[in-house]
């Protein structure tokens, strides 16, 4: 557990849609990005639904590519979203 | 370096214009189009994921002009929606010799399919589809 802190959560695409809104300001006293998965699953079904299997999903902080264990200290934006299909 | 990130059409022989930079002897330009690859596609949707697309595309661009001394790069990739056969990106790589613009188009073809943040959604009558990443487009950045 670290201090509280203000952190941007961001979702695209189906994760987006299944979470049911794109992006939300959440206080939160997580660790790592594993630890804000926690937290989040435990809130509602529809984020347990979202982050069901982490291993279809990516994360971003503070738009560089990063894990799911990856220490939250400093960051400002999360996003979660699917394998990326650009091109 | 040109990067842009946009809804609206290019013209790929408006954006060529002028392409090349100093000491170029070859230019090698993609334009990738909406394909109907189960024949039922109504629509295209492309969302991506503002300020961290134009990070990655900046930076997939750097590295290409870094590994194959490009003496210019272009990416321009649209997002928004489209129909099938419409022209959604292009990639223009000069250097001054063919090997070297044709290996880092591949590249940058390579990389931004699979790590500019990027999603596509098939529109077709009986409903919506995000479309998977693939293996294979994860594999392919092994070679580089």
């Amino acid at each position: 557990m670290t201090e509280p802190a203000g952190i941007e959560v961001v979702y695209f695409a189906w994760v987006r849609e299944r979470i049911g809104l794109p992006r939300e300001s959440i206080t939160t006293s997580a660790a790592t990005v594993a630890d804000l998965v926690e937290e989040l699953c435990a809130r509602e079904p529809r984020y347990a639904a979202a982050f069901a299997d982490l291993s279809a999903l990516r994360v971003a902080l503070d738009q560089e590519l990063s894990d799911f264990s990856a220490p939250l200290a400093g960051v400002r934006e999360v996003a979660f979203f699917p394998p990326m299909t650009g091109g | 370096m040109r990067i842009a990130v946009q809804s609206a059409p290019f013209d790929s022989a408006a954006e060529l214009a002028g392409f090349g930079g100093a000491g170029a002897g070859a230019i090698v330009t993609f334009t990738g189009i909406v394909r109907n690859d189960s024949g039922e596609m109504q629509a295209l949707e492309l969302e991506h994921y503002p300020g961290m697309t134009e990070r990655a595309m900046t930076a997939i661009a750097e590295e290409a002009v870094a590994r194959w001394s490009l003496t210019d790069v272009l990416v321009i990739h649209r997002y928004g929606r489209f129909a099938v056969g419409e022209q959604i990106m292009m990639v223009a790589t000069a250097a001054r010799h063919r090997k070297a613009a044709f290996e880092a188009a591949e590249f940058l073809m390579d990389y931004l399919k699979s790590r500019a943040p990027f999603w596509k959604k098939e529109i077709g009558p009986t409903g919506e589809n995000w479309i998977a990443a693939k293996e294979a487009d994860e594999d392919a950045l092994k070679r580089w």
